[in-house]
């Protein structure tokens, strides 16, 4: 039974007061004495030669400190990508240099070629309006057939426009191609997974201060990985120490994977603000988040799924474009890739699985991790060729995915991409989903909708994702450059109460409320004297921050181990307070006591003791009681869930109306469960949004089209349904301590193929031969394919 | 933005006046000027607003049974008058949010003359007057292709004469992302003429749709537009709808407002 306030209970977040009441601390909302701003100017074409920048008329501009471009970081780093990835043939990828300020050459719209720093922003945008560049447009690269064909290039250097030509798994290519040429039946299906523009609610901010006298630096910036932020900042752009850069990261106003990355505005901020020795803040205007925050998604696949005579699958086999945009960001390498690839088995057991993709650089904005990052587009490609397969052969599709389903007691199972699913139960969870999505009950819903002059349509997926983003042994062999464990302090203080600093970083998941529910739980403690600190490199021992899925399963474990070593070295403490031994000792519910014996102290006189070591065993023990783990897991953890959804489409306008949602996701143990229900919510939101509004576009010459919210539709409350949400199945991730797999992009997950099968059922049930709509399913879109 | 003088006169002279001084321009509700300035593709010298001229607010009836509207009031004033034909209450009621309802007018809304936006369809449609400072426009004439309208430099709409129509309905299929009209459709039936406005789908802007008109006139049912295609070259296509889909939008929201109105 869930404890009212320690794990399992559906605690409320207490970070929400201050966020809704408006008082929360986001790096816009610091101001440092003598502070100046930065402003760039940016590339209005997306491919051209730099000819000359001449800043002389912005410098003489007033309240003009400094004015930077290119030519000031010629001799600094690049930003990297984390992950090496090699091409089939065993070369490495291409991986041009990504400068601060371009140079030579402006790669995309936005591309920031200089930066004035002024007393005041308007003096500053003023002033970059004065700078004078001759930029030589030339032909844009922006689609990516054509680009891997042209002759015209990104990058110079890089004559196909190819980063790399991926093969997973190259053992089994031959394999997977027998398989279907030999297969009883093929579908075929080639779609595209549409470009999102990430759209955090708060835009990216970089403040930065020097500090002349010690020569160190503090950045401010909106990150969801502080400690990874520093790390490339000193390890390969600006070579600043590591213990001379402090980062912060406050409250950060959602990411969604856009704040994983380092950009070149922390960098020039930092530069900045050491050449004129005063801070120098950024923040960007939305026009800017449109067009330089990394874009997500953005593949054009085609998908073959093999079945033999009694509809078992044989194999997946895909070839996919991915593109990286202009320059490589940070995980733009593992996305399309590892975290792609290594999923082609979905939930089912198949024997033969082939994935190709080739990265391609076009000139638009770096593609990067975006919510689901690489499982998504997995999940969108398999669960739309399995329904199209199910159309061809006539088959139910819950019955086709139900025959193919890995079942519960083959677990562990290693897939033929290459992964090791722990536990599962996807039979039991679709049980779920067919109560809620009450199926017996369509039938009669579609007459209403029919008599109403609405099609009414119905869909179904089923998602796995590898989450717990981690083991650095398995990832290290997978071409990752960073370890990703994650680590947490836990500071018993003096008066009992308790600082919990972790290397998780918190942008609205609610870390501060569920971390300080374990804490709780396991020290018998009130969760309200638990504080948790992140977001800020000089209080916390190391992270690798918030992505993937992994704060709870990686983080989470690491306050876990942490909380062990606090309750090994009570007991020493208690164990002389009692006079009695360690062994002897038992702790529970927030009291130490002597097996066998009422002798007993309580957890706040140990912390008291333990800094007040009057009579301590001093020679066996030190004093304070304050324990630092990493922890790094073994496995990924492996959350899986079926979503089931009913549209109506307006047969006259195209307009696709969601009616019922229903989501049983499987979580493992789960700690918060309103705050899982929140997370369910926002990726459904993100999945609907990319099934139905949501498409970034560039036109030919590589203007961004969609560059603001006038063209750039997000999803409001009003375009979505009432979402039934079911975690009830529950089988634990075997491979971390709390057994919880993480839940925060299963919902951006599972929500476009759910939306889109169902459309296309709607459209086929009337008659229209549609068998695929691309994505965004736009009145437009679906009034075409049903005109065609 | 750029600097600019801020000028808030309390009348229509001293308006007048102000507008006189180089490239000065009048604000309303600042819902189109204001984000136009901010991201500096426009940079008047002088801002004029209007929204302390009180004989530019209201609405009252006329002798003739038309309704004039004072230029200077906001979509949210026109959406609670229940003294003012469905159609036009509709309109006003879904245009934008809260915010741009409570700041934005239906005199910077005529002026500017966006293509995709609503009341241009209502003034065209129920044949309504613009007066301005200087003298009365038709509606008719007013309109001259994608925010082009008659309006001289300087001269202010002070107000709006709108017949009644006995019948009226507005039709808006919204454009996903700026819910503005994709393809708007304002139907106005008098006793001896039917008038339907198009907006949001031309490449000229808001136009009647005669033909549809002519049929109505004779017979006012769905029905009767059926059969009509609308030519699709004219149309606006974007990334959010092609000609040929506005085209038909045209028609579909056409038929939807004759069935509401009748
Ligand atoms: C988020 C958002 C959503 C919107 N959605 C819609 C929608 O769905 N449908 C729709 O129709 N509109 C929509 N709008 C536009 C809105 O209706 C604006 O209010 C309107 O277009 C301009 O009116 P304004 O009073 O704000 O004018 P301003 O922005 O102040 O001025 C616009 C122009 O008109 C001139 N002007 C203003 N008043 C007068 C006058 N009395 N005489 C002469 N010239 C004048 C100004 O000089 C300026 O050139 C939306 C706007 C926003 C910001």
């Amino acid at each position: 039974m869930p404890k009212d306030s320690g794990i399992g209970a559906a605690t409320r977040r207490r970070e929400d007061a201050r966020f809704l009441l408006g008082s929360g601390r986001y790096s816009d909302d610091i101001v440092l004495l003598n502070q100046t701003y930065a402003v760039f100017a940016r590339s209005e074409v997306a491919n051209g030669i730099i000819k000359t920048i001449n800043t002389s008329e912005a410098e003489k501009m007033p309240g003009v400190i400094a004015v930077f471009t290119g030519d000031d970081f010629v001799d600094v780093g690049g930003n990297p990508a984390g992950w090496l990835i090699n091409s089939r043939d065993g070369e490495p990828m291409k991986e041009p240099k990504r400068p601060v300020l371009a140079h030579g050459k402006v790669r995309h719209v936005g591309d920031a070629y200089a930066a004035v720093i002024a007393e005041t922003e308007q003096q500053a945008r003023d002033a970059a309006e004065k700078i004078n560049a001759d930029i030589m447009e030339l032909p844009a690269i922006i689609d990516m057939t054509s680009a891997l064909s042209g002759s015209n290039y990104v990058h110079d250097e890089i004559e196909t426009n190819q980063c790399f030509d991926w093969g997973w798994i190259e053992d089994n290519r031959e394999a997977t191609d027998n398989a279907i040429k030999n297969a009883h039946h093929v579908t075929t299906l080639e779609l595209t997974n549409n470009r999102l523009v990430p759209n955090a609610m708060e835009p990216r901010c970089s403040i930065a201060d020097y500090n002349a006298a010690n020569d160190d630096y503090t950045l401010y910036t909106t990150s969801q990985n502080p400690h990874l932020t520093r790390l490339l900042i000193s390890a390969f752009v600006l070579g600043i120490p590591e213990n001379k850069l402090t980062v912060v990261s406050p409250d950060v106003g959602g990411g969604f994977g856009s704040k994983i990355y380092h950009y070149g505005e922390e960098a020039l901020v930092l530069a900045a603000a050491k050449r004129i020795k005063r801070p120098v803040r950024w923040t960007a205007s939305r026009s800017e988040s449109f067009m330089t925050d990394a874009h997500g998604r953005d593949h054009v696949t085609k998908i073959e799924l093999a079945l033999d005579k009694d509809n078992n699958f044989l194999a997946f086999r895909t070839e996919t474009m991915a593109n990286v945009g202009a320059y490589l960001s940070n995980f733009s390498t593992v996305t399309p890739t590892i975290l792609h690839g290594t999923l082609m088995a979905g939930n089912y057991s198949v024997p033969n699985i082939y994935v190709n993709v080739k990265a391609v650089f076009t000139n638009t904005a770096p593609v990067d991790a975006y919510r689901g990052a690489g499982r998504p587009e997995a999940t969108y490609s398999l669960e739309r060729v399995i329904d199209k397969a199910a159309l061809e052969l006539n088959l139910d599709p819950i019955a086709l995915r139900r025959q193919n389903f890995i079942k519960s007691d083959q677990f562990p199972y290693v897939t033929a991409a290459g992964l090791n699913y722990d536990v599962g139960d996807y039979d039991a969870i679709m049980d779920r989903l067919e109560h809620h999505a009450d199926i017996k009950g369509f039938a009669e819903r579609k007459k209403i909708s029919e008599k109403q002059g609405k099609l009414r349509g119905f869909g179904v997926n089923s998602y796995i994702e590898a989450c717990g983003i981690a083991p650095s042994n398995l990832i290290g062999t997978l071409g990752a450059r960073v370890g990703l464990y994650d680590a947490a302090t836990i500071r018993v203080n003096a008066t009992g109460n308790i600082s919990v600093m972790v290397g998780a970083h918190s942008h609205g998941q609610g870390h501060e409320t569920a971390f300080p529910q374990i804490v709780a739980d396991m020290l018998g403690v009130d969760p309200n004297n638990v504080e948790i600190v992140h977001g800020d490199t000089s209080k916390i021992p190391f992270g690798m921050g918030t992505y993937g899925s992994r704060s709870l399963a990686v983080c989470g474990s690491a306050i876990v181990r942490g909380i062990e070593k606090i309750i090994a070295k009570g007991k020493k403490i208690a164990a002389h307070m009692m006079e009695s031994t360690e062994d002897n000792v038992d702790f529970e519910d927030g009291v130490f006591s002597v097996r066998g014996t009422n002798k007993t102290v309580s957890f706040g006189d140990v912390a008291l003791k333990a800094y007040i070591p009057h009579n301590f065993p001093i020679e066996d023990i030190e004093p304070g009681l304050e324990e630092t783990a990493f922890y790094d897991p073994q496995n990924f953890t492996y959350p899986a869930g079926a979503y089931a959804c009913e549209v109506e489409v307006d047969p006259n306008t195209g307009k696709v109306s969601i009616e019922r949602f229903a989501a049983a996701d499987d979580f493992g143990n789960i700690i918060n469960p309103m705050i899982v229900e929140g997370q369910v919510h926002g990726g459904l939101a993100q999945g609907i949004g990319q099934a139905l509004l949501e498409g970034c576009v560039y036109n030919d010459d590589g203007q961004l089209i969609s560059g603001s919210y006038m063209d750039y539709t997000m999803p409001r409350a009003a375009d979505l349904p009432s979402f039934v949400v079911d975690h009830t199945v529950q089988t634990p991730s075997t491979d971390n301590p709390l057994g919880v797999k993480g839940c925060g992009e299963a919902g951006a997950i599972g929500s476009p193929p759910t939306v889109v099968n169902a459309v296309i059922n709607a459209l086929r049930s009337a008659g229209h031969d549609i068998t695929h709509i691309d994505m965004p399913l736009t009145p437009a879109r679906v009034w075409a394919a049903m005109n065609n | 933005m750029y600097n600019f003088e801020f000028k808030q006169p309390k009348t229509i002279s001293e308006a007048l006046n102000a507008l006189k001084s180089d490239e000065a321009e009048a604000l309303a509700g600042g819902q189109t000027l204001i984000p136009t300035m901010k991201q500096r593709l426009a940079s008047p010298a002088t801002l004029v607003s209007l929204s302390k001229i009180s004989e530019m607010r209201g609405i009252c009836k006329n002798d003739d049974g038309s309704i004039s509207i004072g230029g200077g009031t906001t979509h949210a004033d026109v959406a609670a008058n229940s003294n003012i034909f469905p159609g036009l209450v509709t309109l006003a009621e879904n245009i934008g949010d809260p915010a741009v309802r409570n700041r934005g007018t239906i005199g910077g809304s005529l002026a500017n003359n966006d293509p995709a936006a609503c009341y241009p369809a209502a003034a065209l449609s129920a044949g309504a007057t613009i007066v301005t400072d200087s003298r009365e426009i038709s509606a008719d004439d007013f309109f001259q292709g994608m925010f082009e309208t008659a309006l001289e430099e300087s001269e202010i709409i002070l107000s709006v004469r709108f017949p009644v129509p006995s019948l009226s309905s507005y039709q808006k299929f919204v454009q996903p992302a700026s819910r503005f009209a994709m393809v708007g459709v304002f139907l106005s039936k008098f006793e001896n003429e039917t008038r339907v406005a198009i907006t949001g789908a031309s490449e000229e802007g808001v136009f009647r749709w005669k033909e549809a008109e002519r049929a109505l006139n004779e017979d006012f049912s769905e029905g009767s537009i059926t059969d009509f295609v609308l030519e699709p070259s004219g149309m606006i296509g974007d990334i959010h709808a092609s000609k040929e889909y506005r085209a038909h939008l045209v028609k579909v929201m056409t038929k939807r407002a004759v069935k509401s109105a009748s």
